[in-house]
This record gives C-alpha cells, structure tokens and sequence, in this order.
C-alpha cells in the first residue's frame, strides 16, 4: 500500500469532507492504537456484563437439559401447534444473520464507501447469528441425541436423509452459509492479525500470529487478498438469498393454509434484510459507545445504514402486503379465520404490535437526524426487530392453531423453559459478541486506511485541497 | 437380500377404511379398543385438556343448530393413508413413508421428532409423545407384543393395524389361500358396535368396501387438497337426520 499523506492541516477548514479529513490527519501508528486500546482496557462494567450474560446461558443450558431429560411436553407445543417458539427464534436468528453479507459482499462490490468501518461488525454478526439460529434446529428436536441422522453419513444399512425434505436443505443451506461467511470474515481478518501481531504482546501476540499466517504485507499479498474478497463477493450473495429462502420454505411447501405461498421467499428473504440491518445498527451504536469508537463510526455512516433500513423497511411492507392482500381477496374459510383472528381477534395485540412496530421506523428514519443520533437510530432500529420478532411469531404459532378442521384447532402457552432457552440465545450472541469485540479488532484497520487515501488532504501551492481518489 | 414376500403388494391392494357417518353413535368404542390394540399411552386429564391426548382415531364432534334444536355430528378421524401424503417429503430421516402397498408407514425407531409431518398434516391426525409413556397399572398387564411402545419425542399414528394385517395374511398363506373379503380387520372396526366402520380393499371392484366406496354417499376427507385419502366417508344425515 502506497504511504498516504500525513501533513498536518495548519487551520481546520470546513468542507464537506470534514468528517472524513478527521482520519486523514490521523499516523497509521494512532489508528492502529485507538483500535487496539479499547479492546485491551477493559472495566468492571465489562465484566459484570459479560458474568451476567454468562448466567443467562448457563440458566438456559439448565432449561435446553430439563428439555432433553423429561422430554418436549415441558415445552407449550401441542396439537396442533407442533413448532413454537424454537422455530420462531430460528427463522429470527437466520434473519439477523443476512445483514452480515448484505453490508459487506453487496457493498463491496458496489465500491459503497461508507461500508469500512462496519463490515467486520457486520461480518461478525452473521457468524454469532447463524451460530445461534444452528442450535434451534437441535433444541426442537424431539430425540436430539439422533441428530446426526439427517447428517449423510455412509453407514452399512444404507439408510441416508431425506433430500426432499425441506429441513435437509436448510441444513445444507445453513451450514454453507456459515462455513461462507466464517472464510469471508476471517480473510477480511489476516492484514489486521498481522497488525495485532506487530503491536502485541503475550497471549494476544502468540493468538494473532497464528491467525496472521504469516502475512506481511506484500503486494503479491494484496493482491491476492483483493482477489479472494472479490471472489466470495460474488459467491456469497446467491448463498445469502438461497438460506432464508429455504427457511421459508420450511413453511410454504406444506399446505397449512397462510403458510402455502409462493411470495414467501422474497418476503422471507427482504424481512431478514429489514431486521438485520436493524441489528447492525443497534449493536454499532452500542459498540461504539462502549468501545469508544467514535472516530471510525460516524454520523455519515449511520446515516447511510439507516437509510438502507428505510428502503429495506419500505420494501418489506411492499412485499407483506402484496401477500396479505391476496390471501385477503381469496377468502379462504380457513385463511379468513386466521386473518380475522389477526386483525381482531385474539391474536391481535401482536399484530398491531408487528405493524406498528415495522412501521413506524420507517417514519422516523425519513429524518436526517433520527438516522445520525444514535440514541433515536438505536430505538427505531430496536424497534423494527421486535415487530420482525412478533411477525415471525405470527407466522409460525399463529397459522398453526388453525387448520382446515375446526375441531383441531388449538392455543399455545409458552412455558418457562421455551423462554429461556430462547434468552439463552441472545445472551449468548451478545457474549459472543461481546468477547469477540475484545480479541478481534472490531473495525477493520486495513480497510479504514486503504478509504483514507480517498479523502486526503494535498498542498497545492499555497493552498490545502481536500482530494476525493478512486480506489477500490 | 431376499425380499420379504408382502402378498398385499403383490396383488396390488388399496386398503380402506370406510366411515359410515349415519351409524356413528360417538361412544368411543374404536378409541378405546385403538389404544388396547396399539399400545397408546394414556397422558392424563390435564395434558388432554392442553390438546395433547394422544388417540389416534379422534372422534371430532360438531354441534349442529341453536338450541333447543341441536344436533350432535360424529365424525371419526383416523389417519387418513393419503396416496399423495403430505406428511411423506417433509420428514429428513424417511421416518415416515410411502408401503408398498399404499399405506403411510411410520418408522417409530427412526424418527427424531421434528414434528414436521404433524405440521404439514392437514388432518392433524398424527400424535406426538411429549412426555415418556406411562401405562398406569394394570394397563401394563395388557399391552400387545405385536406392537411397539413407542418412546418418547417422536410421532406415531393410526397404521390401519397393520400389525394384523400381517398376521391375517401370514395366517392364510400357511393355508395355501388369500384372506377372504372383510377377514382382516382392525381393532376399531372389530370394536365398533354399530358397524360404522369397515375394511377392505378397494381395488378389488367386488369387496364390500369396494362397493360403499361408489356410493352416492360417498366423499373424501378435504378433497380439494388432493391428497387421495385411504378413508372413505359415506354421508350422514339420511337416516341419523
């Protein structure tokens, strides 16, 4: 990487790229310092969070082996609302898992510049989700000790999985997707490895110069690095549409009516982007905060996360309502049962919840200055993922308690030992998180200075012009 | 591998069951001799009530008119044998599957409770084990040897007794002969004191079931799914008016 220019602006000029220029006046040695200071100076707050996050999961480690041990009747699920909870909180968690490659894949491919700093946030973000979302599929099972039955593995009965069966390709799906998005973060990681490895000592500097694998900067290196990034750009993107995809066809291959759709796909797959982002910038407003990062992550780049989310969000009604109007207008017995319980009936409070909770965020994030605060962006953006949470309830524990036969209609009561499990997940995605955001640089250093060289500022004469340069 | 000889395969049977909803009295009859036949458990009055019983022929009773002029209307659900079952591609482990002779069989060892086919099943005939079985004293004295005591966390359901199929089949083999029309029968329709139900197979154009089936009277369970059932209902309202 060529040097980029490091003198020092004499008076502070005011122009628009003011925010950017602050970086510019920044050494290579500052940067790498205000990275790695906050991941090395850690408070009593941190600890007290990360004992009591551990406590949640412990807690549902308990609930998940009272599970196993007694049997799923300690769940609420019973005929006919067979899936619950477990598959609720899945299809949430694969949903948070896509803003992962959205940001990073589709924007660097896009050369959008205000991804840097978030990409290894977001990068991270899939890896924990998808991590999460992989146990439901375990927690739901009846006998979990045979998992590794729908696993094609030789055996001599001959006896292999069902490739028909929706759940054998969200398997497929899921673990693709985390294999994907693991290698994708951890080569966006090597040039930063070998940062810490350079300004470290002890357990972090034998950590890092394992996981640096010898990097050392090279051009040969560059260059392939920008290759293999360039390369799981594109390859990723299919598996990121093809995985929630999937998931909604865990529900829309059966003929349980509301759940029998062909625009559950696109509806699923737009949903996960909505709540994903969401996420992001819930959980980047957070770290920020708590790591003091406040030079990297910028009004700018909330702004334009935040309108990602209006567009997601505006796009998710599109699709929610061009199925709903449908299923509307078919009145269906069965379908006008359901909708009618949804909209005044006893499932109402949680669609009104659903809607008003995806709607009113994108209201908000019409303002400039509900997107750039982060107190107001962590709000709506909370907010869009309890209405994402509560839609996904809707779909999956809603549709089932009616079915075509009114006498096997039925209700469901969550029990303790679904709701904690269910926190024990995110619990354990924020401990994850938590934890990662102290061992691995959380933005990444190398993208941050290769943007710099775009905004520099150059003598010329007498004169100090901000230069704006076209890199990748 | 030597292949098992499965007559019923062999000369293509279609085995069903026919539901005359005239004769159907609701007494629970066929509820109670299913579960002494198949080794259902029993879950108590308290999981009942939360939707969990765990018969597999449920006698659905409807409510007919206002009051004073109500009608009570049985209709016995069992599992339907769909020959274009749901419930068939969505399992990952072929838990549940298509006979050779047209029944939905289900693999009790096989199954890691996914509770997929339940979902899918329109009819909703498919019972979960939510807890470990318990058979309460002396239930434990009578349970069948033909037939598995399932575990708990998988699904089973009504198999049209299979296990008696069999054994009628082997029965008459050994006496050179193929069973006879109507001598196969399962637990429920040997119970039902009316004669509500009956058994027998319906590509033989000439067995009794074969007959009813072509009824005017007669309908499938939710036709417009299209999943071709193996039960076949005849109309009530004519004489049970």
């Amino acid at each position: 990487m060529p040097e980029p220019d490091h003198s020092p602006l004499d008076t502070p000029q005011s122009t628009p790229y003011d925010e950017r220029l602050l970086l510019a006046q920044r050494t290579d040695a500052e940067i790498n310092q205000a990275v790695l200071q906050p991941m090395m100076q850690t408070g009593m707050g941190f600890w007290v969070l990360v004992g009591f996050l551990s406590l949640v999961v412990v807690w549902g480690l308990y609930a998940w082996g009272f599970l196993v041990y007694w049997g799923i009747g300690v769940t609420g699920k019973n005929r006919p609302v067979y899936w619950t909870l477990f598959i609720t909180t899945f299809v949430f968690w694969v949903g948070i898992s896509h803003a992962g490659t959205m940001i990073s894949a589709v924007l660097r491919l896009l050369k959008a510049d205000w991804r840097r700093p978030i990409t290894r946030g977001a990068e991270a973000m899939t890896a924990f989700a998808l991590m999460m979302a992989a146990l439901y599929p375990l927690i739901h099972l009846g006998r979990v000790w045979k998992f590794y039955w729908m696993i094609p593995y030789p055996n001599n009965r001959l006896m292999w999985p069902n490739f028909q069966s929706p759940l054998m390709w969200d398997m497929v799906a899921i673990f693709t997707y985390l294999i994907g998005s693991s290698l994708y973060l951890y080569l966006a990681l090597i040039p930063d490895m070998a940062m810490g490895r350079d300004h470290t000592n002890g357990w972090r500097y034998r950590l890092y110069r394992a996981l640096a694998l010898g990097w050392r900067g090279t051009e040969g290196e560059w260059h392939k690095l920008h290759r293999a990034l360039g390369i799981f750009s594109v390859a990723i993107i299919p598996i990121f549409l093809s995985v929630h995809s999937i998931v909604s066809w865990d529900f829309a291959v059966t003929i349980q009516p509301r759940w029998h759709s062909t625009i559950f796909a696109p509806y699923f797959v737009i949903g996960a982007v909505y709540s994903g982002l969401s996420a992001l910038a819930s959980i980047l407003v957070v770290v920020r905060r708590g790591m003091r990062l406040q030079e990297f992550l910028r009004a700018e780049h909330f702004n334009a996360l935040g309108k990602l989310v209006l567009v997601a969000g505006m796009a998710w009604v599109y699709f929610w309502f061009a199925g709903f109007i449908v299923e509307w207008y078919g009145n269906e017995p069965v379908v006008r049962e359901l909708i009618h319980e949804e909209v005044a009936g006893r499932l109402s409070p949680l669609f009104y919840l659903q809607m008003s909770a995806n709607l009113i965020p994108i209201v908000l994030l019409v303002f400039k200055r509900i997107r750039t605060t982060p107190a107001l962006l962590l709000a709506a953006t909370l907010l869009v993922n309890i209405g994402m949470f509560t839609e996904r309830a809707l779909i999956v524990i809603g549709s089932l308690q009616r079915n075509d036969l009114p006498f096997n209609w039925g209700t469901y009561r969550p029990t303790w030992v679904e709701i904690s499990i269910v926190a024990m997940t995110f619990a354990g995605f924020a401990l994850l998180y938590t934890l990662f955001s102290r061992v691995i640089p959380f933005v990444p250093v190398w993208e941050i200075k290769e943007g710099r060289l775009r905004y520099t500022v150059r003598r010329i004469g007498r004169l100090l012009v901000p230069t704006a340069a076209e890199i990748d | 591998m030597a292949k098992d000889a499965n007559p019923s395969a062999e000369i293509h049977r279609r085995w069903v069951l026919v539901v005359d909803l005239d004769r159907c009295t609701g007494c629970q009859a066929c509820v109670v001799a299913c579960h002494a036949e198949n080794n259902v458990p029993v879950v108590g009055e308290k999981q009942a009530a939360y939707g969990r019983w765990m018969h597999w022929i449920i006698i659905q009773r409807y409510w007919e008119g206002e009051y004073p002029n109500v009608k009570a209307r049985f209709m016995p659900v069992m599992c339907q044998q769909c020959t274009e079952a749901p419930c068939e591609p969505v399992c990952p482990v072929f838990a549940t599957y298509h006979s050779e002779e047209g029944l939905n069989a289900q693999i009790y060892n096989r199954c890691i409770g996914t509770r997929f086919c339940g979902s899918a099943c329109p009819y909703k005939v498919r019972t979960y084990n939510w807890f470990r079985p318990e058979f309460p004293e002396p239930l434990t004295e009578q349970l069948n040897p033909d037939v598995t005591v399932r575990t708990r966390g998988i699904m089973e359901k009504c198999t049209f007794c299979i296990q008696r199929i069999r054994r009628t089949e082997i029965d008459s083999q050994a006496e050179g002969r193929i069973p006879a029309d109507g001598e196969i029968q399962p637990a429920c329709v040997q119970t039902c004191p009316t004669n509500t139900l009956l058994f027998g197979d319906l590509n033989d154009p000439d067995s009794r079931a074969s007959q009813l089936a072509r009824s005017h009277r007669s309908f499938r369970l939710l036709p417009e799914l299209g999943t071709d059932p193996g039960v076949i209902y005849l109309k009530g309202g004519e004489t049970n008016a």
